[in-house]
């Protein structure tokens, strides 16, 4: 059963909203201790919300588009009075006096906030395994990750622990660990959906994002979440989020161009493994057999993707990591002076990859560094708009892989730190130039685990983009 | 850099880190090496200026909740080690 | 022109930059609706914005910019596109370990302070900022090096402040005295700062150095923090000048440092050592859009600015060539409106400034009028009182106002004739020979002794209430 036809079971009075709830909390008590999605399970929150959404069907009221639907929420959304940790020692005990905007939104639209799910530390990694707290496991295949760094959300979905999961996607931390666990994962125009509440890695490319087991379910969860929100100054005046109306109306007469430098073959980056190109390429032919035309089409700076990424993103988590300094909330060593407290208290309250990140950032910013770092990168994001913007004259859509390869075992590439960042070479263009792009799994790959598919599209394509992974969604189903 | 980063990294971090950052680094070079002359930073992906908040009260939060929060508070104030230099 | 200190040799020039914090009087804080008002009990003015906590976002307070866009145009400066940028350092009382501001693309550039003596000081920039919140330092005396502790309050955290940046243009001590007191009065003037020094709501940092006379070098200068009043300020300087000279003259150099002003002792101490100094890591912020004023915009802001110190003396000299000390004063009690109102009414321009300067100096002049004004002085300047009977009318119309010619009659000041004056000199010349020989023979200072003795005689016979100068044109007319 999909989410909206739940929540329209439970807005109808069909089923009550604390008997589908109990259903996902048997389904978390017999599963979680394996696969670890959840920081904190919410139970008695989630209990009383149900019961208020039952009380609001009962007396007439219509408790919201979501209504009774568990959702589950990174643990990067500040959730009043829950700890809110991204999964670090630094932020272990801290329960936030304030919710997220996003939070907020959900729960008026009737959903149970039925928990806060693990992450790659301050949402650094693709794999969730930087998690202070273990790793999450993917739930199709245990010995394997669910991807990063919203793993925890990805694998609730995916294991049935929550209708619906927010993630936030900094470089492809949605659409990535969707693909992984065979789910639809969608990252909105950068200022869709507020982040306001969003504990930052890198402020200019963070956005927050559906997760579902289906197109329509997403798109939903976008709907509630997506829209202006005056305490976010990078947040779009006047939008409207609405992609479910138009969701089913195909890709007919749409232009659709599949990156060459993303591709596999000529021209292309290394490593995108050969299934997951053929599953790409499987993807062109249904959308053509749909009625759109797909040719292939170059945008050099793809490539730049990847190092402009790795420059922008840690010098903006560097700054943005730097309150975490023992002194307001939080993890505190203590020490004779606060300078030495402050440092006592970061050196043991993050994780490596989070220093890793912290010290390439500060490196990039650094005097006498920064035009050939962090200055040029700003340069690469102008240059991807300009040709991105070119392309989008020529193409309606773009189709790549979400990631190079299927979900990858536990261990294999955190000893490497570089073999892990290339993984992220397909979803990181969208958020260097904000554009929304959506993951839609899409058959699987030779070891038999799921394939994601990608579909980007210009700034503020969202219905668009929905139409395409609804059409790629109905052709997978009837290939299977 | 660990001191501007207030970290206090051992020297087998920083042996480790030194040689990660330097693949980094050294990946960044297809960036170093490209020609952006007369190209323009990017600093936002969507261009939007000018935005702004009325000058109107919004509730403050309460005193208790926050500092229940603090590692340590004294008289209504985050309490911390004797700090050493002057604010800037 | 302003003339050099005593106490540096003249062969040495002092040379100054000021710094100016201002804060700004908005309702709110610069980023969030926090009550800009932090004598209030610790931490009690604080949400999660200024606190810094994780999701927090800052939204700019409109109101904010538009003040320091008016100080701008005060301050003759260029109100150009600009943005705020993050400077990263640890200091506990910043509650984001980064303080937003603004860096290479200011609001307000090149700029000139036009003092009340003629003289112009170059403004390099005037930028937006936030304030941090303050430490105060437990134990060991309060002293920041021997604290047992500190304690943090966020009150003033975020509070707007427009950091005003001179040019090293100011070459004596009187000269700094009058920039910050025509800088005051520009704040007032356009109502965007109270501008208390006492408070801290002017906060006046200066950059110290010397050089030969004559020459144009900058050498190395000093910071000098904590200073707490303009007459601490003078004392700095002077101090902080003479330390320079003194090094020099024993083949010693300054070091390029931060100097605290220490009141009770009266010296400058080291503080941080810009050789040592953080490396801030300036850049865009990017939870923050840019500010771009159209022409439309300043243009309005133009519009809107009253009348500032400078144009207001120049008005008061245009009548009155001769006060221009006077015309200083006056415009800084803020009495020029109804001074120039008053020669409007016909008052004799010089002789009301004078008055004004000399008689006027009181808290509340409100009952006196411009027409009331005119006519008092128009009485004196035709001979009707005199000068002391025209102070007593005036100090009548401080406090009670009134008709002056009514006031005056009823204090008894009858209008003496030219007739009955001339009438009174002749008696007395005929009574007193000998003196009168010594006034028409005796060389100058005889003449004037003289002088003094008839107009005593004169003043003794009227009860002070002749004019002195009438008795004087009387005297050197009959000595022919």
């Amino acid at each position: 059963m999909t989410a909206l036809e739940l929540a329209a079971e439970v807005r109808s009075g069909q089923r009550r909203a604390v008997d589908v709830l109990e259903e996902y909390l048997t389904r978390i008590d017999t599963h979680e201790a394996s696969i670890h999605a959840f920081n904190e399970v919410t139970t008695d929150l989630a209990r009383q919300q149900a019961q208020a959404v039952d009380d609001d069907v009962q007396a007439g009221r219509d408790p919201g588009p979501l209504a009774g639907v568990p959702v589950a929420f990174k643990d990067n959304m500040c959730t009043r009075g829950i700890p809110t940790t991204c999964s670090s020692r630094i932020l272990e005990n801290w329960r936030p006096p304030y919710d997220a905007t996003v939070v907020q939104k959900v729960r008026a639209a009737g959903a149970i906030t039925i928990g806060k799910t693990n992450l790659d530390e301050f949402a650094m990694g693709s794999s969730t395994e930087n998690s202070a707290f273990g790793p999450t496991r993917n739930p199709l295949d245990l010995s394997r990750v669910p991807g990063g760094s919203s793993g925890g959300s990805a694998a609730a979905v995916a294991a049935g622990f929550a209708a619906l999961a927010l993630g936030s996607d900094t470089g492809g931390s949605i659409r990535q660990p969707a693909a992984f666990c065979g789910l639809v994962g969608m990252k909105p125009t950068y200022g869709a959906v507020s982040r306001y509440g969003l504990v930052a890695f890198g402020s200019s490319l963070d956005q927050i994002g559906p997760f579902a087991a289906n197109v329509a379910d997403a798109a939903a969860l976008y709907e509630v979440i997506g829209g202006h929100d005056p305490l976010d100054s990078t947040s779009i005046p006047d939008l409207a989020p609405t992609v479910l109306d138009s969701i089913d109306r195909g890709v007919e007469g749409l232009r659709i161009g599949i990156v060459r430098e993303l591709s596999g073959g000529a021209g292309s980056v290394e490593g995108i493994r050969s299934d997951v190109v053929d599953r790409v390429q499987a993807a062109a032919v249904a959308l053509e057999a749909a009625g759109a035309t797909v040719e292939e089409v170059s945008v050099p700076s793809t490539t730049l993707g990847l190092s402009a990424y790795y420059l922008v993103a840690p010098a903006e988590a560097s700054s943005n990591l730097s309150r975490y300094d023992g002194v307001r909330y939080g993890l505190r060593v203590d020490a004779a002076t606060t300078g030495e407290m402050n440092a006592a208290t970061r050196t043991e309250g993050f994780g490596t990859e989070v220093k890793r990140r912290i010290m390439l950032g500060t490196y990039a910013l650094s005097a006498g560094y920064y035009d050939a770092f962090y200055g040029k990168s700003l340069k690469v994001r102008t240059l991807m708009l300009q040709e991105f913007a070119a392309v989008y004259q020529r193409f309606d859509l773009l189709l790549t892989p979400t990631a190079p390869t299927t979900a990858f075992p536990l261990g294999e590439r955190t000893a490497d730190p570089m073999t892990m960042y290339v993984n992220d070479v397909c979803t990181i263009p969208s958020n260097l130039i904000g554009h929304p792009a959506i993951s839609v799994p899409f058959g699987v790959g030779h070891d038999g685990l799921p394939v994601g598919v990608q579909v980007l599209g210009p700034a503020l394509s969202e219905a668009l983009i929905f139409r395409a992974a609804a059409t790629l969604e109905a052709a997978a189903e009837m290939d299977r | 850099m660990a001191h501007l980063a207030r970290l206090a990294l051992t020297e087998a971090e920083i042996d480790a880190f030194t040689g990660q950052l330097g693949d980094i680094l050294d990946h960044a070079a297809d960036i170093e090496a490209l020609n952006v002359d007369g190209i323009e930073a990017t600093s936002h992906p969507l261009p939007r200026t000018n935005v702004f908040r009325e000058d109107t009260l919004r509730p403050s939060l309460d005193r208790d909740e926050v500092l229940s929060q603090a590692p340590a508070a004294e008289a209504g104030q985050f309490r911390v080690p004797p700090v050493l230099g002057e604010s800037q | 022109m302003i003339g050099h200190e005593p106490s540096l040799p003249d062969d040495w020039e002092l040379v100054v930059g000021l710094e100016v914090h201002v804060e700004l009087a908005t309702k709110t804080k610069l980023f969030c609706g926090c009550a800009n008002q932090f004598s209030s009990e610790p931490n009690t003015n604080v949400c999660p914005t200024c606190l810094g906590l994780p999701g927090s976002l800052p939204v700019l307070n409109g109101q904010a910019v538009a003040f320091a866009m008016t100080l701008g145009r005060a301050l003759g400066c260029e109100v150009r596109p600009s943005v705020m940028a993050r400077k990263n350092y640890f200091y506990p009382d910043m509650a984001k370990d980064f303080q937003t501001t603004q860096y290479d693309q200011p609001t307000n550039v090149d700029g000139e302070l036009r003092l009340a003596d003629g003289s112009v000081v170059g403004i390099e920039r005037a930028h937006i900022e936030e304030d941090a919140g303050k430490t105060s330092h437990v134990g060991g005396g309060g002293r920041i090096g021997d604290a047992n502790y500190s304690l943090v309050d966020y009150n003033r955290a975020g509070v707007p402040l427009v950091e005003i940046v001179s040019r090293p243009e100011i070459r004596s001590v009187e000269q700094a005295r009058a920039y910050v007191s025509e800088l005051r009065n520009i704040l007032l003037a356009i109502g965007v700062s109270d501008a208390r020094m006492e408070e801290g709501s002017l906060r006046v940092d200066a950059n110290v150095s010397v050089r030969p006379t004559g020459s144009q070098e900058l050498r190395t200068r000093c910071e000098i923090k904590n200073i707490n009043s303009i007459r601490s300020m003078g004392r700095a300087i002077e101090y902080e000048a003479k330390r320079h000279v003194d090094l020099y003259a024993s083949g010693e150099s300054p070091h390029q440092e931060t100097r605290h002003w220490d009141e009770d002792g009266g010296r400058t101490t080291p503080g941080r050592s810009k050789e040592d100094a953080e490396d801030y890591r300036y850049f865009q912020e990017p939870d923050l859009v840019p500010l771009v004023p159209t022409a439309e915009e300043v243009a309005a802001i133009d519009e809107q600015l009253p009348m500032l110190p400078a144009q207001r003396r120049h008005r008061l000299t245009q009548l009155a060539p001769n006060s221009a000390d006077a015309a200083t004063i006056v415009v800084e009690r803020g009495q020029d409106d109804l001074v120039v109102a008053a020669v409007a009414a016909g008052a004799d321009a010089e002789r009301l400034l004078t008055r004004v300067q000399n008689d006027l100096a009181v808290d509340d002049w409100t009952k006196v009028d411009a027409e009331g004004l005119a006519a008092l002085i128009g009485m004196e300047t035709a001979g009707e009182l005199t000068a002391t009977q025209t102070k007593q009318v005036l100090a009548e119309l401080v406090n009670h106002g009134g008709d002056p010619r009514t006031i005056a009659e009823a204090l008894g000041f009858e209008a003496m004739s030219d007739d009955a004056l001339a009438g009174l000199v002749d008696g007395l010349i005929a009574d007193h020979p000998d003196e009168w020989n010594r006034f028409v023979a005796g060389d100058e200072g005889e003449r004037r002794k003289m002088q003094g003795f008839f107009t005593g005689q004169i003043m003794k016979a009227t009860q002070g209430q002749a004019d002195g100068r009438a008795v004087a044109d009387l005297l050197n007319g009959r000595a022919g």
